[in-house]
């Protein structure tokens, strides 16, 4: 019997196709959009994720100045700057920081051979790479003589690219200022950071070099730090606050004149402003999925009035009011299911195409499926069975009637 | 059962439609006895509460009071289900509207009542196509209601009562929308399946012509038996 009423299901849809047809349909964009904003949105954050990840793990930057928006923001360019024993007291009085440089930048032009490129010149030690996990793709770090003040400089791949094409860059000269400047090594490609700053766009020179010849100052504008693995990074932050706080005199009570940002502390950031964004997209995935089962509802509730005469006529001719009921469930799980079906393979279809106009990966949420699935079926149910039960409550004559 | 005694037997029948100032006594105190191989003509005027017999014989509507017995059986005290059993095995319908499912051929129609009696496809098949056969319709068998004329469509609907071989067929109205010569066919077909299957017939009508067909002619008026009497037939 239940094989039957399947059958019996199966050919009222395929007798009604164009009222099966919008069910579906509604079904399908339902379940579409809803699985597509959600997997570009998962594809985003994973996205900002590694773009986190690829500043460095465990990197801290040291400034200057209070880090704060609003008024009195400007403070920070009065702050005093650090300088190079600094550096050593970290170093030397916490232990759960592995790495300590600091770090100075300016936007310079480079030239080689008639090519101009302007590029951010940052002056830095051999630690900086080691903080921000990049490694080189040709040549050497700076040597130690190099690090004392001597010219050397480490180039990105966009710098490398602009200059001299995919010509071998190791041993050539650039110019930067008047500073000619011999190429030790080539970094290997990070491309756009999360804010979609080319880093590849850089070059890099040993500190000294750049703090007496480009800068003319030995003062040092940030320090960039990394924590060594294992150590919590809020403690190590903490310890630094304070050693600061000591180092720069500050009284207690006194707010500080520096600020310590973590990319951990940037990761949560940008994960909220990306969760605020896939919330956002979800919310008009939502709305679609109600606008998808207000199409179903509505086109059931239009056919009760058939549907209740066909009731009637069956009932007449023998059916138990159970017996109805079940073909029309049946009817409506198979609309449902088959709309859900649809509409999850559009939905991926639509997410992957998606993900790869945005350049972020793709990513499908098993739970969002499942759940927009489930609306939409059990909207599906619900408007094709209620008005089903009621009209098989009636007395035979009254849905004859209508 | 009791196969001796009348097949239905109506007994101060009632059917209240409203309450108060509106309450309306479609049907008001009917009796009367149908045995087994009869073919009943009812007619009165209009609003006399034909259709309301029909549908309380056919057990689609329920009286207000009054007993109905069905082959001895209280219908009263069927239940929704045991009411569809019984029309399911025992009744066949026929009305003034035909009542085919659209968009559904004329043989899937006329399986309908053999699918609730979990009758396999082929032999549902089988007998649904002599059904159509039987009223000269088996050559349209696969086709929609809306294809066919209101004789043929009427005749479907005759092919769908007899089908599962009922003991009583309730026609109200089979003729109303037809004209005189598709009528006659159509009141031929009735007396055939009364006098060679032995089919109890219950029929509403208007007209004389067709009420003649019947053994007996119950007239109603105002919800009640005014006269009930047997039809000299034209041999
Ligand atoms: N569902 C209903 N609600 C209220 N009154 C009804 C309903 N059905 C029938 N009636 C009333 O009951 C009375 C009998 O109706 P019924 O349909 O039995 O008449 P009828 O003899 O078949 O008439 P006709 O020859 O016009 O078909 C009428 O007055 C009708 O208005
Ligand atoms: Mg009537």
């Amino acid at each position: 019997m239940l094989w039957e009423t399947i059958k019996l299901a199966v050919q009222s849809i395929l007798r009604n196709p164009m009222r099966s047809f919008l069910t579906i349909l509604g079904v399908v964009i339902g379940v579409a959009a809803v699985i597509a904003m959600v997997t570009v949105g998962n594809g985003s954050s994973a996205q900002v994720t590694t773009d986190v990840e690829s500043l460095g793990a465990n990197l801290l930057t040291l400034r200057p100045g209070q880090d704060r928006m609003g008024p009195g923001s400007d403070q920070g360019g009065a702050a005093r700057p650090f300088d190079l024993d600094d550096i050593d007291r970290i170093l030397d009085q916490i232990g759960a920081i592995s790495v300590a440089v600091p770090t100075g930048s300016q936007t310079i032009v480079a030239v080689f051979e008639g090519e101009n490129y302007q590029t951010t010149v940052t002056g830095t030690q051999n630690g900086y790479f080691e903080a921000k996990d990049w490694a080189l793709s040709a040549g050497r770090l700076f040597s130690s003589s190099e690090e004392s003040g001597k010219t050397a400089c480490i180039i990105g791949q966009t710098v490398r690219e602009e200059l001299m094409g995919s010509a071998d860059p190791i041993g050539r000269k650039i110019r930067i200022d008047n500073l000619n400047c011999t190429v030790v090594g080539l970094l290997e490609a990070k491309g756009a950071n999360t804010f979609g700053q080319d880093q590849d766009d850089t070059v890099i020179m040993p500190f000294k070099t750049f703090a007496r010849r480009i800068a003319g100052s030995t003062d040092v504008s940030s320090i960039t730090l990394s924590v060594r693995d294992g150590y919590s990074t809020d403690r190590a932050i903490d310890d630094l606050t304070n050693l600061m706080r000591e180092i720069r005199r500050i009284q207690p009570g006194d707010d500080d004149d520096f600020s310590i940002r973590d990319t951990e502390q940037l990761a949560n950031m940008l994960g909220s402003v990306t969760s605020v964004l896939t919330g956002l997209l979800s919310a008009v995935a939502a709305v679609s999925l109600l606008v998808g089962g207000i199409g179903i509802m509505n086109i059931m509730l239009v056919s009760v009035t058939e549907r209740t005469r066909e009731i009637g006529i069956r009932m007449a001719v023998g059916a138990q009011a159970s017996q109805v009921l079940l073909q029309f469930l049946v009817e409506a799980i198979v609309l449902s299911a088959l709309g859900g079906v649809i509409g999850i393979a559009l939905g991926l279809a639509m997410g992957a195409i998606g993900s790869s106009m945005l350049n972020v990966p793709f990513i499908p949420d098993p739970g969002t499926i499942a759940l927009a699935f489930g609306f939409s079926a059990v909207v599906g149910i619900v408007f094709g069975y209620f008005p089903a039960r009621a009209a098989a409550r009636l007395d035979p004559i009254e849905a004859l009637r209508h | 059962m009791d196969s001796n005694g009348p097949i239905v037997r109506l007994t101060d029948i009632t059917r209240v439609y409203g309450k108060g100032e509106a309450e309306l006594r479609a049907l008001d105190g009917v009796s009367f006895d149908i045995h087994r191989g009869e073919f009943v003509s009812i007619m009165g005027p209009s609003g006399s509460g034909k259709s309301t017999t029909m549908n309380v014989l056919g057990c689609l509507d329920s009286p207000t009071s009054g007993q109905y017995l069905f082959n001895g059986v209280e219908v009263a005290g069927l239940d929704r289900d045991q009411r569809a059993l019984l029309r399911r095995h025992y009744l066949g319908f026929i009305f003034q509207g035909y009542n085919l499912l659209p968009r559904t051929t004329a043989l899937q129609n006329v399986e309908l009542p053999l699918i609730y009696k979990g009758m396999g496809r082929d032999e549902r098949e089988a007998r649904a196509l002599a059904a159509l056969d039987k009223v000269g319709l088996a050559a349209r068998a696969h086709h929609d209601p809306s294809a066919l004329s209101g004789g043929q469509q009427q005749r479907v609907a005759i092919a769908r009562a007899l089908v599962g071989d009922p003991e009583v067929i309730l026609a109200d109205e089979p003729t109303g929308n037809l004209d005189t010569k598709r009528s006659v066919e159509i009141m031929e077909l009735m007396v055939e399946l009364n006098r060679a299957e032995g089919i109890t017939i219950v029929m509403v009508t208007h007209e004389d012509d067709m009420a003649a067909f019947g053994s007996r002619l119950i007239w109603m008026v105002d919800g009640k038996v005014e006269s009930d009497k047997a039809i000299e037939r034209a041999a």
